[in-house]
């Protein structure tokens, strides 16, 4: 009798208890996900007293004739084709180093999990003083190489962009690291003693167990890398304002640009529209590489 | 991985463990010592292993400097609360919509559940540029003594700087998975002895929930401490900024890299000092994240 109340009033506490979230996530997620597409279509600004007009593909045909936005997607690009592979890549060889039983382990590991836990801001400021031409870099390459360099990493349009990859990958290639650990420690030890004794040696392993074991892993690794690369900003905000000659312009930066201080937000819009596309199919391929390789 | 690994090995595997310590953490340690000296002398140690060492004119005068340049206890404690607060609505209300995910059948259970997985993927700057123009009009009730009374627009408040960041699906979706795997056998016996659902999520579910509830602590946590575009766009009032938005000011005058470095290392302590505290939750809630690949 009691039990059959309770199922009677599941319907209604279901509601009940999903109600605070499901709101907030209409209204700080859905809407502005919807308005974002909504907007692109009109005039509206961020301050402003007039109505909203519908203005068809205005806001398409401007990106398009936008130089400087072409610029922010081509380094958008660039930081994601260089990042992708070197982040992850160095995030699988510390993983590999850490994997091995020493001791010190465990130290080690939290010693380059710690630039994950210092925030973006904080990274890109001290990566700014360390990139003054009268800075720690230049003076640790003078003292590596045995000459005077005085670099303007920031100020120099062949130097911004990859000087902001080094230090992006510095920060976050912690993250990466545990996430190919936690994808080492679930293949089993059993494979690695077979094949010891069938007289594999360590590259062998790696290619035949480790690296197959790491699928889904790998997967997912690259996709967060990705996505994260495609939505630089922070560092560009801190370390250069988008300069030298929008050298290190990116397409979120661009977004901001435009929609917060100069307050388009319909043409901040399109160009946000642009970068959910990115995006999306970023996941469309996750989808369809995962999809391939489970069937 | 491999027990009988050869000498050979593990030198060149402490060597290398080593070059990566000294990479990851000089550059914090810098940030330290010259958070301690003089501009002067910083430039002056940057060409030998001075700079990594507390040596010379050492003192706090840059973090005394600090609290003159900045209203820096304010931004401080606008960004403990504005967290503290994010952390706490977040895991109370995630974890409702989760359980009743996980526990209760009602409309559109199913599809909120395919809902929620599928929006996992959007980062917040595809929508940040609408969000702002759409706060700006969101109506909000004052209380005027006794007296309601509605107002209009978000920016420049507390609020505008919690409440969009509550509701997660991240989280839905992690205290859901926990949820699945704490037995039925639990919140059936309870329901025998009279217990409503809400109770049962109080009493059974979530007092069992300790790792799932730490996670989303942290992985919440970290990034409102953390925030910098949306409060950048957002507040202009020099009272309600946090930390990060803070850092900002130290550009506008003389740069004064002392000082900023002591800023900066005041910033990070508190998060690096829950790290060192929890590392195994915070590793742990890394490495839940990538669970979903």
């Amino acid at each position: 009798m009691t039990a059959r109340r309770h199922q009677h009033g599941q319907g209604r506490t279901g509601l009940l208890m999903v109600a605070p979230g499901g709101v907030l996530l209409v209204v700080f997620f859905f809407v502005p996900v919807a308005l974002g597409f909504a907007l692109s279509f009109t005039d509206a600004r961020l301050i402003s007293p007039k109505p909203l007009e519908f203005v068809g593909t205005d806001n398409f045909a401007r990106l398009l004739d936008d130089p400087v936005f072409w610029t922010s997607l081509r380094n958008t690009l660039l930081f994601a084709a260089v990042i992708v592979p070197a982040q992850s890549g160095f995030a699988l060889l510390l993983a590999l180093l850490v994997n091995v039983k020493m001791r010190g382990t465990n130290l080690f590991r939290t010693l380059y999990f710690v630039p994950v836990v210092t925030s973006i801001v904080v990274v890109s400021i001290l990566w700014r003083f360390m990139y003054q031409p009268d800075g720690l870099v230049n003076s640790m390459l003078h003292w590596a190489t045995g000459n005077v360099v005085r670099i303007d990493w920031l100020n120099d349009t062949s130097t911004a962009l990859p000087a902001i990859m080094f230090m992006s990958a510095w920060q976050a290639v912690g993250f990466h690291m545990v996430i190919w650990l936690a994808g080492l420690q679930t293949i089993p030890g059993e494979l690695y003693e077979a094949a010891e004794i069938d007289g594999a040696g360590r590259w062998h392993m790696f290619r035949y167990i480790t690296w197959p074991g790491l699928r889904n892993t790998r997967t997912f690794i690259l996709v967060t890398i990705t996505i994260a690369a495609l939505s630089l900003f922070t560092q560009i905000h801190v370390m250069t304002g988008g300069g030298p000659l929008d050298a290190t312009s990116t397409v979120v930066f661009q977004a901001v640009r435009v929609g917060y201080q100069q307050q388009q937000t319909a043409y901040a819009s399109a160009i946000s529209l642009v970068f959910f596309l990115l995006v999306l199919t970023v996941s469309l391929i996750q989808r369809w590489l995962t999809r391939e390789r489970s069937a | 991985m491999r027990r009988r690994s050869s000498t050979r090995l593990r030198v060149a595997v402490l060597v290398a463990r080593l070059l990566c310590a000294a990479l990851f953490a000089f550059p914090l340690l810098f940030m330290f010592v010259s958070s301690l000296k003089a501009d002067t002398d910083i430039f002056k140690d940057v060409g030998s292993v001075r700079a990594f060492l507390p040596v010379g004119d050492i003192s706090l005068d840059n973090y005394a400097g600090v609290f003159d340049t900045v209203p820096a206890a304010r931004f401080l404690l606008n960004s403990l609360g504005i967290s503290l607060v994010t952390v706490a609505l977040g895991i109370l209300v995630n974890s409702m919509a989760a359980f009743a995910l996980s526990r209760l059948s009602w409309r559109g259970s199913r599809l909120a559940l395919s809902v929620v997985i599928a929006t996992l993927v959007v980062p917040f700057e595809t929508f940040a540029l609408p969000l702002v123009w759409w706060v700006d009009k969101l109506p909000w009730l004052t209380m005027h003594g006794l007296r309601l009374t509605w107002s209009t627009g978000w920016l420049d408040t507390y609020r505008v700087q919690v409440l969009p960041f509550v509701a997660n699906a991240f989280s839905i979706y992690l205290f859901y998975s926990y949820f699945q795997s704490i037995p039925r056998q639990l919140d059936e016996a309870a329901r025998v002895d009279g217990a409503g659902w809400f109770r049962i999520y109080r009493t059974v579910v979530m007092p069992l929930s300790g790792p799932a509830i730490a996670t989303v602590a942290i992985l919440t946590f970290l990034p409102a401490w953390n925030s910098y575009l949306w409060p950048l766009m957002v507040v202009q009032t020099e009272e309600l900024r946090p930390v990060m938005v803070g850092a900002s000011y130290f550009f506008q005058l003389k740069v004064h890299w002392g000082e900023i470095m002591a800023y900066s290392t005041l910033i990070t302590l508190p998060v690096l000092a829950l790290f060192l505290a929890f590392q195994r939750a915070f590793v742990n809630s890394i490495a839940s994240t990538g669970v979903k690949g």
